[in-house]
């Protein structure tokens, strides 16, 4: 048996159990590499949900945009950057967001690990 | 045999190909991290390599969840670039090379490695910017795709990339061709996208794990994935594409000369790095004499 290890504050390893919980969600997200889905998904975003059946909590996350709770929901940071990427976010927008910071203030303390 | 001259791995953020694609490199945010290419492009310009076999992590563009292996090679004629949903432009296809990719294949195999071929396969921003940066004018060698993954856990130890590495190295030199293969890695450094620890860097375990590479290159073999996590962030862990480099550079060569290396925080969430190595031992430019 494989023992638990111990947990590494604020991250979530894609393991065995997310990758389980979350793949209708992360296969949704994988599906927005074609320019022709993703237009799919904004034309209507409750029926791309259903097709790909995401359950009720996912479907709340990509509701809200809440990439905690994307994330919390099974879902994969390199699939939910594709997911983010229709909006036009980077990954600075989206650490902003997890990080509670405004996009300045995620900036400067990413420019503060150079110190 | 073939000849490995050396190696180099860089960062393979995304956003780079938009700053190329916009010609942004002179600009503030850019201009310390795209400086760091010319002496390696100068070093590349001069040693030639014919063949690159690049150790890379698909980011969900060739392998999705249904299928995730942990060591794929690629054997195509060619591999092309798609859409990867970000908006970044997408680069014209890669020539293969064949011969090299089921030589890796049949050697690293017979060394109890467990491969997954690939006989088509569209390669990511992870492959496309490496050789963007190297090669901007498109004159790029032919390419061996080594896809290593970072996406699911169970990752592959450090220990076992390590391995990894090296018998792709032996591949090489074993490889009968009158050509020049240099190793090439994309990821890193520290940086962790998701999450309330997004955001994280780690300098100082950055700039040791770049020193134990010219010095001790198995130092970072020590350390369990978890503990790589913890120290560099849940995308840290593509360092293993460096560790991978490094180790191919360890077989039939005498040392590593390096050529030039540049680090810098931050580009998009991450902590940038750059090295390029010049296999001593086998390099027809320093004089050295190859081993066997």
């Amino acid at each position: 048996m494989t023992q638990a290890l111990p947990k590494i504050p604020g991250t979530t390893p894609f393991d065995g159990e997310q990758a389980r919980k979350g793949y209708c969600l992360n296969k949704m997200c994988y599906s927005f590499n074609s320019a022709a889905n993703r237009a799919q998904f904004l034309e209507d975003e409750e029926a791309y949900m259903r097709k790909y059946g995401l359950d009720e909590r996912q479907k709340a996350a990509i509701r809200s945009r809440c990439v905690l709770d994307l994330i919390s929901a099974g879902g994969n940071a390199y699939y939910l950057a594709k997911f983010a990427g229709i909006f036009g976010l980077d990954m600075q927008d989206i650490g902003a967001q997890q990080t509670g910071l405004s996009k300045s203030q995620f900036q400067a303390k990413l420019r503060a690990a150079a110190n | 045999m073939a000849r490995l001259i050396g190696g180099v791995a860089t960062s393979h953020i995304p956003a780079i190909g938009g700053a190329i694609h916009k010609g942004l490199q002179q600009q503030p945010y850019w201009k310390p991290f795209f400086d760091g290419f010319p002496p390696v492009r100068e070093w590349l310009g001069r040693t030639k390599p014919d063949v690159v076999v690049i150790f890379y992590n698909d980011h969900g563009l060739n392998f999705f969840l249904d299928k995730m292996p942990t060591f794929a090679v690629g054997a195509a004629e060619q591999y092309a670039n798609a859409d990867e949903g970000w908006g970044i432009p997408t680069l014209p296809p890669f020539k293969g090379e064949l011969d090299l990719s089921w030589h890796i294949i049949n050697t690293v195999t017979e060394q109890d490695f467990d491969l997954v071929t690939c006989q088509e396969m569209l390669v990511d921003h992870a492959c496309t910017l490496p050789m963007k940066l190297l090669w901007p004018d498109g004159d790029c060698p032919s390419v061996v795709p080594v896809c290593i993954n970072t996406v699911q856990f169970p990752l592959p130890s450090a220990k076992r990339v390590y391995a990894l590495g090296r018998a792709v190295g032996d591949a090489i030199h074993t490889w009968e061709s009158d050509k020049k293969v240099a190793v090439l890695a994309s990821g890193g450094l520290s940086h962790q996208l998701d999450g309330e620890r997004a955001g994280f860097i780690n300098k100082e375990f950055d700039l040791q794990f770049l020193s134990s590479l010219l010095t001790n290159p198995e130092w970072a073999t020590q350390f369990s994935i978890h503990d790589l996590v913890e120290k560099t962030g849940t995308q840290g862990v593509e360092l293993l594409m460096w560790l991978a480099m490094r180790a191919a550079l360890t077989t039939n060569t005498i040392a590593v000369r390096k050529v030039h290396s540049n680090y810098h925080i931050p580009i998009s969430n991450t902590a940038t790095g750059l090295l390029a190595l010049e296999a001593m031992g086998v390099s027809p430019f320093t004089g050295a004499q190859p081993v066997n």
